[in-house]
């Protein structure tokens, strides 16, 4: 600024100049005639996919202004093994600052913002109220043929309007799970070392930090663990309470923090857009970190109460109902035909899986608060069932299903069965192995017998060529095996045949020479039951020296006395019927695992052996 | 303006105490001065704070983290994101995240932006009290433009939320950085209407020059920052000074006018709007390519290592600083923020409307860029 230039007085024309601007355009809008477009990104009111939403409700704990409450709602369904309550949130626009923090944390993205931002009203309760989209409210959300501003609420919205919507990229939640260090394939298949390594505290804690506490995973989980308490414990490095916490609902987790069918992470909302919290190697970490959890825990039983129970089979259901009824205070004594504890556990998932001492450090605690353990005792040989059941005031029988099933094809009998085959090389001398060996089955067991065959293979002919392979009914769309499992065993070098059904063991000079195949039409019928068509003529034959039959297992009542047995009654899927308090219908004696439930797992199992404790406490009290 | 006839605190019938807003043209916002006056001229002035007291500094502390992030800017509405970017800059200090490269210069941009949108809000209200109503128009108008800006890449025009601890809440959408130069050539294209009906024009220099004066040796006294100092001819920028986000990579210059007076702090504000523009060309120009946000931990889960921070920035009217305390907690144990209008509104004020004209307490109090709700917080 000069002097100058403030003091230069314009000429006498110049106020004429302002004539130049009566011929320019208006600058102004003249809305609503000529309407504003907001722009992509604008944080208007909000759209909810009621589809896509879980009911989690994390937007309403990340709502700085409690705008946000979740209400159930009662017509649509909880699916928990999905993930998905039936709450929905519920806006509160007095309370909304627009900021859109809500569709940053939202896991499935189903909450989003419009570009919609009238809403007049005499009634303040429109201002309250559930945000739904084009796809479930057909009737307020209007094409733009329909659509006035003039009328613009909440009821009368415009579809396809989206504004602020949620990009992972910038999500408030880490989608990306810590990876787990594992053994590279290479490396692992020449031998049973164990396969996954296991978190550190740091990778521990990084990976617990993920975990929204939304619970979902806790509502999916069978028995119902404390899933987002054990892991904010592990989060704010208390161990000792973390176990504490799993132990109120499973006392076997240094078993399940490796095997467990992990319900909890196909819920885990962080699954539908990115990987979910690795819940059971969390479980492993605190099972792992804690060498002594009698010191842990600090548990003690609870006054004797002069009640005794026998526990058939020291699996995963007798190992969780001995323990949870001795801390009530009654004398438990678990009888199982094996050397050791863990059942099923201890003869089914291979050493690289569950190695031996991880589950004798389960078995040992339970031991050291009171279970009495006899092993090497067989019901119906070395004691007899009648007596048992005079002896003891309840019996809780968690046999499991322990015999192989066969395909009866013809030469069958010169196949081996996975669970002798599993048993042997687990706890027993390692079974001799062909060079070519063929498995038969799709699922998880299948997957076992095959990877230990592997193993074995590159163990007893060292630097040869060896191969194994499966053939399933089901195609690769079908395979009831994990995915993580056929994952690993492809990266083995696996060999996989789906679609294929066993015809014949071809055996030439009364030795194996492979397996006749025919190709499958359909596995299961249309009412989705288990009955596999072929093509007959469609036929392949798989080279092998050895054939291995992994295709299921059924369970084993013959200790039970014909009388007794005909007691016992069973749901049309075959499975033993037990009540609300898990009796069967032979008084005194209740029932859980997989002779029960459908899912054929440990988690269950344990499930099911809470179920029975609190029944046979009733019982008792 | 209401009249106290009171005359047992003024002692004298000749001074009469006038109350100078809450209500009142002129008037900054929700703020009041209660003036002793002897005829028109201003015997002492009292400035009352306290109308939008919201509590803000104490309403953080029963939120957690990323729970205060989109409240800050509240306390500001002319200028949010000055105090987006202080929340972060504390955040970040304390619990040690890292910035991408690319969200410095994404916020030093918008930073600036927001700048120039304040400015033209002050520009708005200074021209508008002195009748100059054209101008203020034209200031109004060019503001909204800049929001549309603000609309297209943060999803608000005021509030925009945008710039958290970690970077930035979005990258620029497809397209931004033209749109950008093209808005600030076509505000740019005014500058010289501009000029020609009020900066260079003889009414305002009548009107502004000499009022409300205060030496460098005052200014630095009484707490002043930004353009209340930098009018006085003391080249002082916290961007210069202590530089953040992406202030040091390019070039820049600070406007500074000598005299001190509510005609040098209009200069002031005018040539810093046309270096912030050049400082966006050249930030857009510089910025590389590469991610905006580094990831927050969980916010359910997020607590910050004990400790504190002081963090400042230059806001479009000073230093603005905050100081926080973390107990290690999930939420702020304390947090204050130093606010520019405070020293402007609360002391500078008072000192300098004493023997001002009572026809100049607005043109006094609005060249002084005072945000009511930024002393109130």
């Amino acid at each position: 600024m000069s002097k100058k230039t403030t003091d230069k007085k314009g000429g006498i024309l110049s106020p004429f100049k302002a004539v130049n601007y009566l011929f320019k355009k208006p600058r102004t809008l003249r809305y609503p005639f000529e309407p504003k477009e907001p722009a992509l990104r604008y944080r208007g009111f909000h759209l909810n996919d009621w589809e896509k939403c879980t009911g989690c409700g994390n937007c309403a704990d990340i709502c700085p202004n409690e705008a946000i409450e979740m209400v159930e709602i009662p017509e649509l369904k909880s699916k928990p093994a999905e993930g998905m309550k039936n709450e929905r949130p519920k806006l509160d626009y007095g309370r909304c600052c627009f900021c859109g923090l809500c569709v940053d944390i939202c896991p499935p993205a189903s909450l989003r913002l419009s570009r919609d931002y009238f809403h007049i009203h005499f009634d303040t309760n429109t201002f309250t109220f559930f945000p739904k989209d084009e796809k479930t409210d057909k009737e307020h959300f209007l094409d733009s043929e329909q659509y006035s501003i003039l009328k613009a609420s909440m009821s009368h919205r415009k579809k396809d309007y989206e504004g602020f919507t949620s990009d992972l990229e910038y999500s408030l939640f880490e989608p990306q799970r810590v990876p787990m260090p594992e053994v590279p394939p290479e490396e692992r298949k020449l031998s049973f070392i164990e396969q996954v390594i296991g978190y550190n505290k740091e990778e521990a804690k990084r990976e617990a930090s993920r975990c929204l506490e939304c619970k979902l995973c806790e509502n999916a989980c069978p028995a119902h663990l404390k899933i987002s308490d054990y892991i904010k414990a592990i989060y704010e490095d208390k161990p000792d309470e973390s176990l504490r916490k799993i132990f109120e609902d499973n006392p076997i987790p240094s078993i399940c923090g490796r095997v467990c069918m992990k319900y909890c992470e196909t819920a885990c909302s962080l699954s539908i857009r990115g990987e979910a919290v690795a819940v059971r190697w969390l479980k492993r970490f605190v099972a792992d970190s804690i060498k002594d959890y009698k010191t842990a825990l600090e548990l003690k039983p609870a006054e004797a109460s002069g009640k005794k129970v026998a526990v058939v089979g020291a699996g995963p259901g007798g190992l969780s109902i001995a323990y949870f009824l001795t801390l009530k205070g009654h004398k438990v004594v678990v009888f199982d035909s094996l050397p050791g504890g863990g059942g099923m556990m201890r003869i089914g998932p291979p050493l690289y899986r569950l190695p031996l001492e991880m589950i004798d450090k389960d078995v040992n605690y339970a031991a050291s608060l009171g279970v009495e353990f006899r092993f090497n005792t067989t019901i119906g040989k070395d004691i007899l069932f009648e007596d048992i059941l005079k002896e003891y005031d309840a019996v809780y029988l968690g046999i499991g299903t322990t015999v192989s099933r066969s395909t009866k094809i013809k030469n069958a009998d010169r196949a081996h069965l996975a669970l002798p085959f599993l048993q042997a090389n687990k706890i027993a001398e390692p079974v001799k192995v062909g060079k070519e060996v063929i498995v038969i089955g799709g699922g998880n067991v299948a997957m076992d017998v095959a990877r230990e065959a592997l193993r074995l293979q590159h163990i007893q002919y060292p630097g040869q060529k060896v191969v194994t392979k499966t053939v399933s009914l089901e195609n690769w769309d079908e395979l009831p095996a994990t995915e993580d499992e056929i994952e690993d065993a492809k990266a083995e070098g696996i060999q996989f045949n789906p679609g294929w059904g066993p015809k014949e063991v071809k055996v030439e000079d009364g030795k194996i020479k492979g397996l006749l195949c025919k190709k499958v039409k359909s596995v299961f019928d249309e009412q989705g039951r288990f009955s596999p068509t072929f093509y007959e003529e469609k036929q392949m034959c798989l080279d092998g020296d050895m054939i291995i039959e992994a295709i299921g297992q059924a369970p084993d009542f013959s200790f039970i006395p014909k009388e007794l047995f005909e007691k016992l009654e069973f749901t049309p899927r075959r499975k033993v019927k037990v009540d609300e308090n898990g009796m069967t219908t032979i008084s005194k004696v209740f029932a859980g695992g997989d002779i029960v439930n459908l899912n054929l797992d440990a988690v269950t199992a344990i499930a099911d052996a809470k179920m029975a404790a609190e029944g046979i406490h009733k019982m008792f009290c | 303006m209401s009249v106290n006839t009171n005359s047992k605190k003024t002692g004298s019938a000749r001074e009469l105490e006038l109350y100078f807003g809450p209500q009142h043209l002129g008037m900054v916002g929700n703020f009041s001065i209660t003036l002793k006056v002897e005829g028109d001229r201003i015997l002492e002035a009292q400035a009352n704070p306290g109308y939008l007291h919201r509590g803000f500094e104490k309403l953080m502390e029963y939120r957690t983290w990323i729970q205060n992030f989109p409240m800050v800017c509240r306390i500001n509405m002319v200028e949010p994101d000055s105090m987006e970017m202080i929340y972060a800059m504390a955040v970040e200090k304390l619990a040690k995240i890292e910035v991408p490269e690319r969200a410095h210069y994404i916020r030093s941009v918008q930073l600036e932006l927001s700048r120039i949108t304040s400015h033209l809000f002050g520009l708005w209200a200074y021209a508008n009290m002195l009748g100059f109503d054209t101008v203020a128009q034209w200031a109004m108008y060019h503001r909204d433009l800049i929001l549309d800006l603000f609309e297209e890449l943060t999803g608000g025009r005021v509030y925009h939320i945008y710039i958290w601890p970690g970077g930035v809440r979005r990258d620029f959408p497809p397209g931004f950085k033209d749109k950008i130069v093209n808005t600030l050539h076509s505000i740019g294209g005014c500058v010289p209407d501009y000029d020609a009906t009020f900066f260079n024009n003889r009414l305002f220099y009548e009107r502004a020059k000499g009022i409300g004066q205060l030496t460098q040796q005052q200014a630095k006294e009484w707490g002043a920052t930004g353009q209340t100092l930098r009018a006085t001819g003391m080249k002082f920028d916290i961007r210069k000074v202590e530089p953040y986000a992406a202030y040091d990579k390019v070039k820049w210059d600070v406007p500074v006018r000598k005299d001190g007076d509510a005609y040098s702090r209009v200069w002031v504000i005018r040539d810093e709007m046309i270096e912030s523009v050049h400082m966006i060309f050249k930030l857009l120009d510089a910025m590389p390519e590469g991610p905006v946000y580094n990831r927050i931990p969980n916010p359910f889960k997020w607590k910050i290592p004990k400790g504190q921070a002081y963090v400042r920035c230059e806001s479009s009217r000073g230093e603005l600083g905050l100081y926080m305390v973390s107990n290690g907690e999930d939420k702020p144990y304390r947090v204050h923020f130093r606010t520019p209008s405070y020293p402007n509104g609360l002391i500078i004020l008072e000192k300098i409307l004493k023997n001002a004209s009572i026809a100049d307490v607005g043109n006094i109090m609005i060249s002084l860029y005072t945000v009511a709700p930024e002393i109130d917080r």
